[in-house]
């Protein structure tokens, strides 16, 4: 794919193994600026692990992971590339002992110094975003169902304003509705942000919304990368047959 | 399989945790010292680990300053040493058992704890989050709760030591007909500012030992739920033997 659009993201050649279990096997992928990347394969097939060595959350055993032509530094909070990021985790993982609203404004209030009460508003504000509402905001983690967890970690995500956003299977756990949804407001937002969006997932309808471009990990490796348009005619099988559901290649 | 290698590796493993905690110790000081600071999350372990703890702190060492007394009085009748039941009761529990059985429990509340705690949080990949919201989790998770060990178990050794020695007056007085007056005479007399003071540092570093093995298990967390409660009895275990350990040398450095 030769064309103008400007690298965002790139893992270069990079290895991760653990306990002497080669996981991502010499990965390259790229992410386009202001386009929505959606990285699909099988469970254990390194599709977390690709999206926490950008984050710096591991460190490649080789190669390297670069945000603007900066290579990622793993460990480093205070690392440019990192600071401008939005990650929603699969969990959510809000915090279990603050309230909602002061887990959207986290990165506000611990970071970047905002005053509390701008924070809130800020946070409020974010909720509204992902259509939750202001009482909302003043519950636990723990008084919120699945779809409304996701929303909140979603609000979180995007209320400084990132630049980049990971998803890491937004959908799992949800009912087909509410994961549709979901799917429908992450597309809305990455658009309405113009941010650059990876996403990891195996949920095909997940994909179709979400996805400008696509590529697919294979034993730690991408084996296929194209755009949405091409992802059903795909020229190596084993992509048709993930993205149709079959476990086995097509016969002839 | 050589038996030198079973050796070797058991020793090199146990180097490797030794080296392990000591460098999570020293991030967990560093953040004490180093800013951002996290006040809130301070002062809300001060009262988890501080003031919450004050029920079953006090009622053990009320206990145990009675059971010594009605021990001391046992033993010393064997010699005609009756009469120093308020003196080794009042140095036994500041120099040594208060500080000790008070770091025990909080090894027992605390560590287990926290363990859970920072152990659920890893599982959960609330540890993740926060360092892709910029914010270190040894400042924000560890220091405040090590800090808040090393400051609010001298608080609690102190509390520890007058409720054990009043533990013990009672004994004295009600059943063993100890003359109030004579009784807190005697204790006042042999205490030392030394006796307290050293009790007091001992509580530190206690403070210190029990939240960092709750910190430290808690943080290396693997495997889901099992993992969690793995963590939190290491962290029991391997609190108790450090505070005592530590005792001793402590003791060791004080006499």
């Amino acid at each position: 794919m030769t064309d103008d659009r400007k690298v965002k993201i790139a893992w270069k050649d990079v290895h991760k193994g653990f306990g002497g279990k080669p996981v991502l096997r010499g990965l390259d992928l790229e992410a386009y600026e202001g386009r929505s990347l959606v990285v699909i394969g099988g469970s254990g097939t390194g599709k977390s692990v690709t999206i926490k060595t950008a984050l710096g959350l591991l460190a490649p055993d080789s190669g390297v992971v670069e945000i603007d032509g900066q290579a990622v530094r793993p460990g480093r909070i205070d690392d440019p590339g990192v600071s401008q990021i939005g990650m929603l985790f699969q969990s959510g993982a809000l915090f279990d002992s603050l309230p909602v609203w002061e887990n959207v404004a986290f990165r506000l209030i611990h970071s970047e110094k905002v005053a509390r009460k701008e924070a809130k508003d800020r946070a409020i504000e974010a909720l509204g975003q992902v259509d939750l509402d202001a009482d909302t905001g003043n519950k636990r983690p723990s008084e919120l169902s699945g779809g409304m967890l996701k929303r909140a970690a979603l609000a979180r995500a995007i209320v400084a304003k990132p630049n980049i956003l990971f998803f890491d299977e937004p959908t799992t756990g949800l009912d087909p509705i509410t994961a549709d949804v979901i799917n429908r407001l992450i597309s809305r937002l990455v658009r309405k942000m113009g941010a650059t969006a990876v996403s990891i997932t195996h949920d095909m309808a997940s994909m179709r919304i979400i996805a400008d471009d696509v590529a697919m990990i294979h034993e730690g490796r991408i084996i296929w990368k194209g755009t949405l348009d091409q992802v059903d005619t795909a020229d190596d099988d084993r992509v048709r047959a993930f993205v149709e559901g079959r476990s086995e290649p097509a016969e002839g | 399989m050589n038996p030198l290698r079973v050796i070797g590796r058991g020793v090199l493993a146990l180097l490797q945790s030794v080296g392990a905690i000591a460098i999570f110790a020293g991030r967990a000081v560093l953040g004490v010292v180093r800013p951002p600071f996290f006040p809130g999350q301070l002062m809300g372990q001060i009262m988890q680990i501080g003031f919450l703890s004050l029920p079953v702190v006090g009622l053990t060492a009320l206990f145990t300053g009675a059971a010594l007394a009605l021990n001391i009085y046992t033993g010393g009748a064997r010699f005609n040493a009756e009469s120093f039941v308020p003196n080794i009761v009042a140095l036994g529990i500041v120099r040594e058992l208060g500080p000790v059985i008070a770091a025990l429990m909080l090894a027992g509340r605390v560590s287990s704890g926290i363990a859970a705690e920072i152990g659920a949080m890893r599982a959960t990949e609330q540890i993740d989050a926060l360092k892709t919201l910029s914010t270190d989790p040894m400042r924000y998770l560890i220091a405040p709760r090590v800090l808040a060990g090393v400051i609010t178990l001298p608080i609690l050794v102190l509390i520890a030591d007058i409720v054990g020695i009043y533990g013990g007056f009672v004994v004295g007085v009600n059943s063993l007909g100890f003359d109030p007056s004579v009784y807190v005479r005697n204790t006042w007399d042999i205490l030392e500012r030394w006796d307290v003071i050293s009790g007091l540092i001992k509580a530190a570093v206690f403070g210190f030992l029990l939240t960092l093995m709750g910190c430290y298990h808690g943080y290396h967390a693997q495997g889901g739920a099992e993992g969690v409660g793995r963590a939190a009895t290491h962290a029991v275990v391997s609190a108790a033997v450090l505070i005592f350990a530590a005792n001793f040398l402590l003791t060791s450095l004080f006499v």
